[in-house]
């Protein structure tokens, strides 16, 4: 089904908050020592907006170590994720988590995790939880790569296969696990293929189209919906910054490579697809970019006024 | 507890079984998960059904009465089970993930330590990992280090089913290790459910020389040599550990107060283990309190895990009350 008006807006203006949002916080980090990046994922906000796009606010997502994107993407706050990066109290995990023990379960956004593959058998198990109790709802399971050589995915999505599954599983290829590109890594020239041994469906989309990811994974939700369950889905995309901001990047990939990817630039082809379905003029998407901004200047005020973990707020809360 | 219900004797399986039937029919959100939990999974049609009843048959009976929707036997895939466990638990359920042996989980080991222990601390409260991991095996110091885990190692068919009801009712994640030690020893077990709190120890025997710190299968064995010493008008206290953190560290200290002189003794690897850990506590709290040094009792520091056996625990003694 074709995106409508509200839709397509809605994936702009998260397209942009998750690019503004990163260029934010680089930006912090140059004037503040506290700020730290991590891991960016300016390049791949066409896929976290286009999967969270085909969700409803009641599905869940499942994150790894890149959480910023798709945090944004599933509803988070950007002052309240600000805050949880600075390790703020008014974070949603209070300052405890930072960027991978980012989760907010107001909006289905359920964690993330620093070991690459391992959220993955936590995804399957809120979907079988869903599953168990009935609910209806999907959960998406978003790894990078690099996971798909882990033994977690393979375990992962076997079980969710013989249990058929409400589970979406994204995989961000973005061309490198750390500094290892997926040519050297990967014994397939198509993750997707991977999904043959499990019996499930897999899919190649263009990751610098919004739509695409969309339209793949709006598929993906309907099977499991309809109890047919799990989908891989490998979205061909690319990070425009090293594994983590301030690697050297430019020591294992080409600048000509990274200029190649930002040429197909999944905001800009947005705005041209906007433009050209004559969805918004150029004053109204100015307007929108002006409101991101602010959004996203108030979001790094509410984050530094808001108070860090006290030493007693840091020691409790290990038992419920 | 009348005594007629003190008298109703069960192995200690079948006290696991009890507690976890019964916490399966007082809540629907409870589950149990793992290889062979009924076994011939999904040959119900042939007639085939529950073929191991778990290992060891801890789960045996179960999918008759509950399906195999909530009794779920997977792949050998501890990774995957275990965090889909903590999924599960996140999500609003209470599993009972069984990891057959303990030294399997090398293999789940990062499910383990960062999720199913740290989950709810990392996401500031938001995460309730209301799971049971329970397990067969002596080496539990690794599960010790990474704090958000409880663990806890019953003594007797008593201890495991409230042991096991209260891990189950705990909104915590607790990893419950058993022995196969125990598997058919017997005991008496009170039919209606019942809890015992997680975090206390308890005094087994009362004494006034020497404190003796039990665990697991272990306690039985103290509590055989307490007798033999009593003989030699030497009075033994043995105190049974039962949850091994959070550590019921007033209790061990209560009574070493009282008696001055300490053997502890462990069926876990010595370096970095529960045994000295326990001895650190001391010396850092309670140095003041020993009129002996403090004792260990441990296996062998060789990659096989056997004994301790029953003349060690007696040579310590003798060496803390000389």
């Amino acid at each position: 089904m074709d995106p409508d008006r509200a839709l397509l807006l809605w994936m702009y203006e998260h397209l942009l908050l998750s690019r503004k949002f990163e260029e934010g916080l680089i930006r912090a980090s140059t004037t503040d020592g506290q700020v730290r990046v991590g891991h960016p994922y300016i390049g791949q906000e066409a896929v976290a907006v286009g999967a969270c796009a085909a969700l409803q606010v009641e599905d869940y997502v499942v994150s790894n170590h890149r959480s910023h994107g798709h945090a944004i993407a599933k509803g988070v706050e950007p002052r309240r994720l600000m805050a949880e990066l600075l390790r703020r109290t008014d974070g949603p995990s209070k300052g405890k988590g930072g960027e991978m023990g980012m989760a907010d379960y107001a909006v289905g956004f359920m964690s993330s995790t620093e070991i690459v593959g391992g959220n993955i058998p936590m995804a399957i198990g809120i979907a079988l939880a869903s599953q168990y109790k009935h609910d209806g709802r999907v959960t998406v399971s978003f790894f990078g790569d690099g996971a798909s050589n882990q033994g977690t995915f393979h375990e992962g999505l076997n079980l969710a296969s013989i249990w058929r599954l409400p589970v979406v599983f994204i995989c961000e290829n973005n061309g490198y696990a750390e500094a290892t590109p997926v040519e050297y890594a990967i014994a397939v020239d198509d993750i997707a293929a991977r999904a043959a041994g499990y019996a499930m469906p897999g899919t190649v989309v263009d990751g610098h189209d919004t739509l695409s990811v969309y339209a793949a994974v709006s598929e993906a939700v309907d099977r499991c919906r309809k109890g047919d369950g799990p989908t891989l889905i490998e979205a061909k995309t690319y990070r425009y910054f090293g594994h983590y901001y301030g690697d050297a990047h430019h020591r294992y990939r080409t600048e000509k490579e990274v200029e190649e990817h930002k040429a197909r630039d999944c905001i800009d082809k947005f705005r041209q697809l906007l433009l050209g379905k004559k969805v918004v003029d150029k004053d109204q998407l100015e307007a929108i970019d002006e409101k991101v901004s602010e959004v996203i200047h108030s979001a790094l005020d509410f984050a530094r006024q808001s108070p860090p973990l006290s030493d007693s707020e840091r020691l409790a809360g290990v038992y419920v | 507890m009348t005594a007629a219900i003190e008298t109703r004797q069960l192995s200690y399986w079948q006290a696991l079984n009890e507690a976890i039937k019964q916490e399966m029919r007082r809540d629907q959100t409870v589950f149990v998960m793992g290889e062979d939990q009924a076994g011939a999974a999904g040959r119900q049609a042939q007639g085939l059904i529950d073929a191991w009843g778990g290992p060891f048959g801890v789960t045996r009976g179960l999918i008759q009465e509950f399906g195999p929707e909530r009794v779920k036997d997977t792949p050998i895939s501890e990774a995957a089970f275990i965090g889909a466990g903590v999924g599960a638990a996140i999500n609003g359920l209470r599993p009972v993930v069984d990891l057959m042996f303990t030294h399997f989980a090398g293999v789940a080991w990062d499910q383990i330590t960062n999720k199913f222990a740290r989950e709810h601390y990392v996401t500031g409260g938001q995460a309730c990992v209301s799971m049971v991991l329970k397990t067969f095996g002596p080496c539990y110091a690794p599960f010790l280090h990474f704090p958000g885990m409880k663990c806890v190692a019953p003594s007797d068919p008593y201890t495991a089913k409230g042991l096991m009801t209260a891990a189950i009712r705990d909104d915590n994640p607790v990893v419950i290790f058993d022995s196969l030690r125990l598997l058919r020893t017997k005991g008496p077990v009170p039919e209606a459910p019942y809890t015992i709190e997680l975090g206390k120890s308890r005094v087994v025997k009362e004494g006034s020389d020497v404190t003796l710190i039990g665990v697991s299968w272990l306690t039985t064995t103290c509590l055989d040599v307490a007798q033999r010493f009593e003989s030699q008008g030497v009075d033994v206290e043995v105190v049974d550990l039962l949850t091994l953190e959070p550590l019921d560290e007033d209790t061990i200290l209560r009574s070493l107060a009282k008696t001055k002189r300490i053997v502890i003794t462990d069926q876990d690897h010595p370096r970095c283990s529960l045994a000295r850990d326990i001895a650190c506590i001391i010396a850092e709290r309670a140095f003041d309190y020993l009129d002996a040094p403090i004792v260990t009792v441990t296996p062998p520091a060789i990659p096989e895990l056997t004994g301790p056996d029953e003349t060690r625990i007696e040579d310590a003694i003798r060496r803390v009350i000389e």
